[in-house]
């Protein structure tokens, strides 16, 4: 019967998912302009309860409890950064979906410069080696380029003839 | 007894499976034709048993048969049929099976069309693909079984999630799965490839169909199931950053680069290491995605506290696949010579840089989306990765990417001249500034990023119809001549062309859903209005009814613009009687600048409810572009270049899909 | 030699994904540490539920020199009336005081609840709008917490206790600051 568990516990957090109902007339602050920081800053706390949504898309009854806090620390007169350390303070870094820059996000945060850089190297390191003295371009390995197909099987005669027909083809 | 013919087709399956992973291999090395003709028949066998695998459970299915456990906890009697019937791959075993379905049925149809392959490539990539199958054949057997019995018979099921009751996420799965698996196909092409230290011009054609095939099937699944988002949570949004969709995204970006770099393989006779690579990222990545999203890993994971035999099975066939190929890519990838020559300026350059950007790009993702798991592992605490996170990475990079797509196609292979490139694209610039001027007077409260947006879908969009018209010689030669050229423009021409620009006119549309969207949250009592950017939108009331196997609350919006009627539009919210949970039904007018998009919500105390009124700019402009760039993918596959594969007698798009064959 | 290299590098990248993946599995990402561990436990008054007996307790109930257990539970929670009878032993034992904070629940059924199951609690506080409970970084009920008696917080347990998680991790944790 642990299966039968399984699924029931699988069923459960597939319900935590369900529409979304976000935001509510009663919450909405008069002031838009106080509205739209909290509507912003809302789209940065992750709703704990659901994973993966901010508490601005959650209908989770924490969700809008956070909401409700967030307007109300703004109405207070709190900064924005401040209204985030609060609830930071509360529940960790997790709570925000842009992770702070600091060592445990040092490798997620530089990880995509670093894939360009290498990108660019390897881009870059590939064109050299083929260069010439004439500006063109040869394999660098000229031993693998004076026999191309030593290093693999050679075409049959009908492969051959078949690579010419697509050749003609492109040409058509 | 059905549940029986499914479960033993299924282990006959396997069997097949191992003979065709084996024989044909050996066949091949050692010169045996005998042995590498079983690979064919093989394919064809596997198809059949899992077409009755799959008939077997479709039809419990149907009848109901709750003494099968799968049937039990995702179908309900009151279900109609079309949900019956997407019932079956609703859930992580009915999936799997549908995933090898498709796996044997791309299988077959090498076996079937690819009677022009050179045959110890063709042994050799089935005898790949069968590797495959053996791997899933087996975690279905030993830890997924869909046709588990349970005892005692309960009375009815438990229903599938009402959220997947919706004809868009019925076909969602099936879509998204013929482009994961597609992917397999270039995969087992890549192997046979390494094993055989060859990749030639030929080699890139022969799989270059495939991974069109895949690639527009993928493009249409992850566009469906964008739109279902769109239409059916409720908010308007339609890209989420989430793990699920980044999984399906992933193996699209490295797809999108294999089918550019093919084209250098196949044109130039270089990039071979590195297309061999993108094969296997590309179907490394579907695997990834198909598992991770499955088991759940990321999201949540107590199936695997309770089942820890599925993720460790999981990881062995990650390892086994993906650590394999990649050991094999090291091993033998030096050996692929290419021959071609470039400058860091031409066709060739352009489009290694676009695959230095998709790369990174899918990198990016990859590690944003696993970061926190890879985190947890060292102990270095929990933290969350979202939406923020990946725009502020993505974003920048697709930029000079978009530059580069309306002057890559301007360039001449080997060599080009930047500057006279660019001096072709002067008037792509200035409908750029343009469009970046009216934009900002026109919205000038919105984000710059609104701006860019526009300008670059501009700029490739007015960038590609330049190279149309340098290609047919418009207003160079007499006209009847640009027309002659325009006919006989090959399809593939006309794939890249229609591509780039279905690219430019969905950039427009994201960028307007994303950064002008208005919205709107109230509570209306019936016979009020509220204005929404312009659009005078009129409650009239609810009414109530019942829908198959839910109940209804419909409300009816009235819109007009300046005392005008426009459209009348109904919003509805479900509540399915199995589950009692609530679903939502926008009501959505489309029109060309953006769609009315109205819910409703709970009634409140007071006789009103809670309305959510939106006006989603140019929303439509991203669907219309997805399609053309499915399109314009499907036209590409219909050229005759790619006929090889087939015998002439078949339309190539056949033999993608020869379903009915 | 360097283009060799560059031909090893994915597998090499893969295998070292592959032995985070392992590890993973073993984490469960439904569990959050507490950001307040070793953190002194917030201000906080609250009255006892309306209608009901006792006073209710604050944090400064809290900082009086023991050690002492916290529980957030509610009538509406399911997993709570599992966890009840645990709650109660450890009641029983009597090592650590037991306060319960009755998160998010509407009186009378907090109190039929507890007439039913019985009130294993040394105060309860009754937390009606869930505010003190966002203080606590609560996100899912039951939770327990173990504090010391400075008044800091030491430990967090999320879900449901059992005996397993009483024998091996609760008690222990009470034992020790109590030394």
């Amino acid at each position: 019967m642990n299966r039968i568990w399984i699924h029931l516990i699988a069923a459960a957090i597939l319900a935590s998912s369900a529409p979304a109902w976000a935001v509510n007339p009663d919450e909405v602050l008069s002031d838009p302009l106080l509205e739209l920081r909290a509507r912003e800053i809302s789209k940065g706390l992750r709703c704990l309860v659901c994973q993966n949504q901010s508490i601005d898309d959650s209908d989770a009854d924490l969700a809008k409890d956070l909401r409700v806090l967030v307007r109300e620390r703004l109405v207070a007169g709190d900064s924005d950064s401040t209204v985030l350390e609060y609830v930071v303070s509360r529940y960790g870094d997790f709570v925000l979906l842009k992770p702070p820059f600091k060592g445990a996000t040092l490798v997620l945060w530089l990880g995509p410069l670093v894939f360009v850089g290498f990108g660019l190297f390897a881009m870059i390191s590939f064109m050299r080696r083929r260069r010439t003295a004439d500006g063109f371009i040869a394999p660098a390995d000229s031993k693998a380029a004076s026999r191309p197909s030593s290093s693999h099987a050679p075409l049959t005669a009908d492969e051959q003839r078949r690579i010419k027909e697509l050749l003609r083809d492109d040409h058509a | 007894m059905t549940a029986e013919i499914g479960h033993f087709a299924l282990i006959l399956a396997l069997l097949v499976a191992v003979v065709q992973a084996t024989v044909p291999l050996i066949g091949a090395h050692k010169g045996r034709q005998a042995w590498m003709a079983v690979a064919r028949p093989a394919a064809i066998t596997q198809f059949g048993l899992l077409a009755v695998a799959f008939g077997c459970l479709m039809q419990l299915y149907i009848t109901s048969d709750f003494s099968v456990l799968n049937v039990v906890m995702n179908s309900h009697t009151d279900k109609p049929l079309l949900y019956k019937i997407a019932g079956v791959w609703g859930n992580h075993e009915g999936s799997l099976l549908l995933w090898v379905l498709i796996l044997s049925l791309f299988g077959s149809a090498v076996a079937v069309f690819g009677a022009n392959l050179p045959p110890g490539l063709r042994a050799r990539a089935l005898a790949v693909q069968a590797m495959i199958a053996v791997g899933f054949y087996l975690f279905m057997l030993l830890t997924s079984n869909p046709f588990e019995r349970v005892f005692p018979v309960p009375i009815n099921g438990r229903d599938l999630n009402p959220l997947l009751q919706d004809p868009g996420l019925a076909i969602h799965p099936p879509m998204l799965y013929l482009g994961y698996v597609g992917f397999s196909m270039a995969f087992s092409f890549a192997i046979a490839a390494l094993i055989e230290g060859r990749v030639d011009a030929a080699w890139a054609r022969w799989v270059r169909p495939w991974t069109l095939a895949a690639w527009c099937f993928l493009t249409g699944g992850i566009a469906l199931g964008s739109w279902w988002a769109y239409y059916e949570l409720g908010w308007g949004g339609w890209w989420f950053w989430d793990p699920v969709e980044n999984a399906s995204f992933m193996p699209w970006l490295a797809g999108t680069a294999l089918l550019h770099s093919s084209t250098v393989v196949e044109k130039r006779d270089t990039l071979k290491g590195w297309t061999i690579l993108l094969a296997i990222i590309a179907f490394s990545l579907s695997l990834l995605g198909t598992f991770l999203v499955r088991s759940g890993v990321l999201t949540s994971v107590h199936a695997f506290a309770t089942d820890p035999a599925r993720g460790v099975f999981i990881l062995g066939l990650l390892i086994v696949v993906i650590g394999g190929s990649l050991a094999l890519f090291a091993w033998r990838g030096p050996a692929l010579v290419s021959t071609g020559l470039f400058k860091p300026v031409s066709r060739e350059g352009a489009l290694l840089f676009n695959n230095l950007v998709l790369a990174t790009a899918a990198a990016a993702v990859l590690l944003g989306t696993l970061y926190p798991l890879l985190l947890d592992a060292i102990g270095g605490g929990k933290v969350s990765v979202g939406p923020p996170f990946f725009n502020t990475v993505f974003i920048p990079l697709m930029i000079p990417m978009i530059i580069a797509m309306a002057i890559g196609p301007i360039l001449s292979w080997k060599r080009a001249d930047l500057m006279t490139a660019v001096n072709k694209l002067w008037l792509a610039l200035l409908a750029a500034l343009v469009a970046m001027a009216v934009v900002s007077v026109l919205r000038s409260e919105g984000p710059l990023l609104g701006i860019i947006g526009i300008g670059l879908a501009a700029w490739l969009g007015a960038g590609t119809l330049i190279e149309l018209t340098g290609r047919i010689r418009l207003f160079r030669a007499p006209l009847g001549e640009s027309l002659g050229r325009l006919r006989g423009m090959p399809r593939a021409a006309w794939g890249m062309t229609l591509g780039h620009l279905g690219l430019a006119i969905a950039i427009a549309g994201m960028t307007g859903a994303g950064a002008w969207k208005v919205e709107s949250i109230q509570s209306m009592k019936p016979g009020e209005t509220v204005q929404v950017a312009g659009y005078d939108f009129a409650f009239e009331g609810v009414k109530s009814s019942q829908g198959p196997n839910y109940s209804i609350v419909e409300g009816t919006f009235n819109v007009t613009q300046n005392g005008k009627p426009v459209v009348t539009l109904n919003a509805e919210k479900r509540v399915y009687n199995v589950s009692s949970r609530p679903t939502t039904e926008a009501g959505i007018h489309t029109m060309f600048t953006g769609d009315l998009y109205a819910v409703i919500g709970d009634e409140e105390d007071n006789g009103g409810y809670v309305t959510r009124l939106y006006f989603n700019p140019l929303v439509v402009w991203m669907w219309a572009g997805v399609l053309l760039m499915m399109f314009a993918g499907t036209l590409s596959l219909t050229d005759r270049r790619h006929r090889v594969g087939a015998p002439k007698k078949h339309q190539p798009s056949a033999a993608t899909a020869p379903a009915g064959a | 030699m360097q283009s060799r290299f560059l031909y090893i590098l994915p597998v090499l990248v893969f295998l070292v994904m592959a032995i985070y993946f392992a590890v993973g599995l073993t984490k469960d990402p439904k569990i959050l540490p507490s950001a307040l561990i070793d953190k002194p436990v917030p201000e906080f008054s609250l009255p006892a539920i309306e209608g009901g007996y006792g006073k209710g307790f604050t944090s400064e109930d809290l900082k009086k020199g023991k050690v002492s257990v916290l529980n957030v539970f509610a009538s509406w929670c399911i997993p709570c009336r599992a966890e009840h009878p645990f709650i109660t032993r450890l009641a029983e034992m009597k090592i650590a005081p037991v306060y319960g904070l009755n998160y998010k629940d509407k009186a009378a059924e907090a109190l039929r609840w507890l007439k039913e199951l019985g009130d294993p609690y040394f105060a309860i506080g009754a937390d009606t709008k869930g505010r003190v409970g966002i203080d606590w970084g609560v996100y899912g009920v039951p939770e327990t917490f173990i504090i010391d008696g400075r008044g800091k917080i030491r430990y967090k347990h999320v879900g449901p206790l059992n005996q397993e998680a009483l024998d091996e991790k609760i008690l222990p944790v009470i034992r020790k600051l109590s030394k």
